[in-house]
């Protein structure tokens, strides 16, 4: 049996993984096959993780980061987590290649999955002009068109960045108070092919093989009308990924994993959870890395309080 | 990174559109981390599966007509050639079992 399972490879799995590492626990890290390294792994420029002062691509600061873990002893696997056993002191976890891991505890650090609209044609026009990753296929839309929802950080560095592709960005978010870092905003309203259009929401996606436009409500007005783009990339925040844990860890209202106070430890013994799964405000890499941190820590406390066989 | 053989845009009529065996073509590029992420799983599909389908790969970035002509506007796409024609396009990584999944028809 492990001493401790890791579920996810964002900077809140890692940095667990560099503490327990170090700590002697051998972690076993179960990375995901295909979203290994959270969500940085789509991102360009990190420019403010401290320590890089030149700023740092996200894949390389994911690749740094496990390479650190497997320095001190962490393992890591490419697989996802098909099902949960967390009740009771031993924790049973299969994995999608069937193979099951017994541990004495296991961090839950499964980040948070990207939002959707919800519109009927969001997902038959998803991979065919609606996209959630502009660092994956904003070179398609060179000299073309494109609009970008949401008002957050994520949406001012997608349309900042397919900037570099298309010809001119719209940035569509429904109210007036945008919530990007001041500096993030700047950046978009000082670039020449972005425009703003504020207090709408993007109501309808058109578009037969190829999405051709989006048509928007104003939110004060009521009024509708259609823009023509080629591309609609959506960044209006992200879910935490809690489906693998469902009926087992408590949540909080706002669907978060939920911990005691500023520890990691969940409803149930032995099981902590770190990173955006139980963070509905923050969720910035290093406020990830700092709970994967806290994670680790408790995991060993709590391992060292057991009874020795 | 992978071990499918490359096509191009010159070759494409020959290596894919001419093949006799259902034939998966993996469009990608250097800077897609998410296309990383699913190569070896295709690798493993290709060589597990090698007696009913061939996989092969094409860069969008070296050969842009190819990847317009088939309208790819997000990668990693994962088109299945029968016969010339497009018989299913999967789009996005996802882990080997929903792979196979969508591509059960091929595989059986």
């Amino acid at each position: 049996m492990r001493e401790l399972v890791i579920i996810g490879s964002g900077p809140a799995g890692y940095t667990a993984a560099i503490y327990a590492a170090r700590a002697n626990l051998a972690p076993l890290v179960i990375a995901s096959s295909v979203e290994f390294g959270g969500d940085l792994m789509n991102t360009t420029d990190v420019d403010n993780f401290p320590g890089f002062p030149e700023g740092v691509m996200g894949p390389e600061l994911m690749m740094q980061m496990q390479k650190q873990a497997e320095r001190f002893g962490a393992e890591i696997v490419y697989d996802d987590v098909a099902s949960v056993s967390l009740d009771g002191p031993t924790k049973s976890l299969t994995l999608g290649n069937g193979e099951n891991v017994e541990a004495r505890s296991v961090i839950v650090a499964t980040g948070s999955a990207y939002r959707k609209l919800g519109l009927a044609d969001e997902d038959r026009l998803s991979g065919y002009g609606v996209s959630w990753c502009a660092t994956c296929d904003g070179a398609f839309y060179r000299n073309k068109v494109v609009a970008v929802v949401g008002g957050g950080d994520s949406a001012m560095e997608e349309a900042t960045f397919l900037t570099r592709f298309a010809d001119k960005v719209y940035i569509i978010h429904r109210s007036e108070n945008i919530r990007a870092s001041a500096v993030m905003k700047e950046r978009a309203e000082q670039d020449p092919k972005i425009e703003f259009i504020l207090n709408a929401t993007v109501a309808h996606v058109y578009g037969d093989d190829l999405v051709s436009g989006v048509g928007l409500v104003d939110t004060i007005t009521g009024d509708e009308r259609t823009l023509d783009v080629s591309g609609l990339f959506i960044a209006i925040g992200s879910d935490p990924r809690t489906h693998v844990v469902h009926g087992q860890l408590e949540l909080t209202s706002e669907g978060t994993i939920k911990v005691d106070g500023r520890s990691s430890r969940t409803n149930l013994e032995g099981v902590f959870a770190a990173g955006d799964v139980i963070d509905p405000s923050y969720r910035q890499a290093v406020t990830a890395a700092g709970s994967g941190c806290v994670a680790a820590l408790d995991a060993q406390h709590y391992l060292e309080s057991l009874p020795q066989e | 990174m992978s071990a499918a053989r490359d096509v191009t845009d010159h070759n494409f009529a020959t290596e894919v559109l001419a093949s006799e065996k259902p034939i998966m073509v993996d469009f990608w590029a250097e800077w897609c981390g998410p296309c990383r992420a699913v190569s070896p799983i295709l690798d493993q599909i290709a060589s597990e599966h090698a007696d009913k389908i061939d996989v092969v790969k094409l860069n969008v970035d070296d050969n842009p007509e190819t990847a317009m002509k088939y309208q790819v506007t997000s990668i990693p796409t994962m088109k299945i050639f029968r016969g010339g024609e497009v018989v299913k396009t999967v789009i996005g990584a996802k882990p080997k079992p929903a792979l196979e999944a969508d591509l059960a028809e091929f595989l059986s």
